[in-house]
């Protein structure tokens, strides 16, 4: 009767623990979802901010119709992009063009006076960094995830259960405003 | 920081007993002093735990309100509540409500129940001298606190005690000034033992308040530096916060309103005199660490 007992014992604690794993995995990958959708709300929210941005600034600058065009046409590559690699890659392409056009904002004084374009400059700036930190967030959970699948044992259940590792969203850092410290 | 949130709820716990204790012990020497006996336990005891779960549901409103916070839209700081959302959400809670504190002294806190129910204040002052990079150090300092639970308890803190002193401060003065029907001591019944008594609650009437005090002393400095470090990993970038802290210490205005219950839920002791070092026995009784040993951190990191 005691060996049986044991065995009993020792299948009650694999499945506890199989139950324990299983669990773990399951909130971590939502958490993942979570900080993905998270990413997604404010990449949708500076989409939406484009088509504003370059009507403004053709208002002043009508002749740099090249840079309008591929800051529209990135737009429309990103809001078509599958996945997170691609989606990654298209959002780079957008940030670059963001940022020649606000480069080329610097060189017409009444646009850069124009109140509008100063409200679409702090949301576009706003969103950008919210991206970045949704994007922080969003690796550091798909670190905890992928770190949780690969170790054993709970490497066995992420496998019986298909738990797979998620990419990690990677752009370009934007660079920091200037900051004097002095060391 | 799983620790810190349990530690903190532990904490806690632990202050609102010693708050019950503590008030328990004030009530019954005013009750002796007044000659009524452990009525006044029960008394204090009762305001104690009402006392203790207005704090829980409007301890945020009153601290709020002590500093002459004013909620403002979106439209109305674009800036500030994009840099809040943002914080929020690489700390993975849910955008706090945002406050202006109408000060010239750069400074803010933050305050509230849990990361659902938080709200985010600053000082005009502050808007007014930092840069983008250095609010979001800021509000990363801040965005920590209300991630590691920090703010129920400073924000139970600052009710609780600011009840206690006010408490004990009144029956002192009511007491020293004879006032409220004041009934003596009748000297014929057992004199000795009643001054014993008197004595006693004289003394807890004068220690209630230190220790509160103290309560609060060991509330605030570690997790200042905590925080300062949680929060430059939130924003990744220490220089943000350096630059924001040094800022804060070269600013001529001290803050007007310097509230002492209040003082450990800033972002830097609001009682400090601009360019005025601070004293050995200053140090012993500050909230916060200097803000020089601050920076000295966060350069270390």
């Amino acid at each position: 009767m005691a060996p049986v007992g044991i065995v009993l014992g020792v299948v009650v604690l694999v499945v506890l623990y199989g139950v324990f794993a299983f669990n773990r995995l399951v909130s971590l990958r939502n958490r993942v979802d979570n900080g993905w959708s998270q990413i997604d709300v404010q990449l949708r929210r500076r989409y939406d901010l484009i088509p504003n941005l370059v009507e403004t600034v053709k208002g002043y600058a009508a002749h740099e119709r090249e840079l309008f065009e591929h800051v529209a046409e990135a737009r429309a590559k990103a809001t078509g992009a599958q996945g997170v690699e691609q989606q990654a890659q298209a959002e780079n392409v957008i940030t670059a063009g963001l940022r020649s056009l606000f480069a080329v904002a610097e060189n017409y004084p009444e646009l850069k006076a124009n109140q509008n374009f100063l409200a679409l400059q702090e949301e576009l700036s706003g969103t950008e960094s919210k991206i970045a930190y949704a994007r922080q967030f969003y690796n550091d959970e798909v670190a905890k995830l992928n770190t949780a699948i690969q170790k054993f044992p709970a490497s066995i259940v992420a496998n019986m259960f298909r738990f797979q590792p998620r990419p990690f969203f990677e752009i370009e850092e934007p660079a920091r405003g200037p900051v004097q410290v002095d060391l | 920081m799983y620790e810190q949130i349990a530690a903190n709820k532990r904490k806690t716990i632990l202050l609102l007993l010693v708050a019950v204790v503590l008030l328990g012990a004030v009530g019954y020497a005013i009750g002796i002093m007044y000659g009524t006996g452990p009525g006044g336990l029960v008394v204090a005891v009762v305001i104690a735990l009402l006392l203790q779960l207005g704090a829980y549901s409007y301890g945020d409103r009153l601290v709020l309100a002590s500093a002459r916070a004013r909620e403002v839209s979106l439209e109305e700081q674009p800036r500030l509540h994009n840099i809040v959302e943002g914080l929020a959400i690489a700390a993975g809670v849910p955008k706090p409500r945002v406050w202006v504190v109408p000060e010239q002294a750069p400074n803010a806190f933050a305050t509230g129940r849990d990361p659902e129910h938080s709200h985010v204040a600053v000082t005009q002052g502050l808007l007014d001298i930092m840069d983008r990079v250095e609010l979001e150090g800021v509000i990363g300092h801040e965005m920590s606190h209300v991630l590691d639970r920090d703010i129920l308890y400073g924000t139970i803190v600052a009710t609780v005690i600011g009840a206690i002193v006010l408490i004990s401060e009144f029956f002192m003065r009511a007491w020293w000034w004879g006032g409220i029907g004041g009934r003596r001591r009748d000297s014929q019944n057992g004199g000795g033992i009643e001054l014993a008594l008197f004595a006693i609650g004289l003394v807890l009437v004068v220690l209630a308040p230190l220790f509160g005090q103290l309560i609060q002393l060991a509330v605030s400095r570690n997790r200042e530096y905590l925080a300062d470090a949680q929060g430059a990993m939130l924003t990744r970038y220490p220089p943000g916060l350096i630059s924001a802290l040094e800022k804060i210490r070269d600013a001529p205005h001290a803050m007007r309103s310097a509230n002492n219950a209040t003082a450990h839920l800033w972002l830097d002791q609001p009682s400090r005199v601009p360019g005025q070092e601070t004293g050995r026995m200053e140090r012993l009784f500050s909230t916060h660490p200097p803000i020089d040993e601050r920076i000295k951190r966060l350069r270390e990191m």
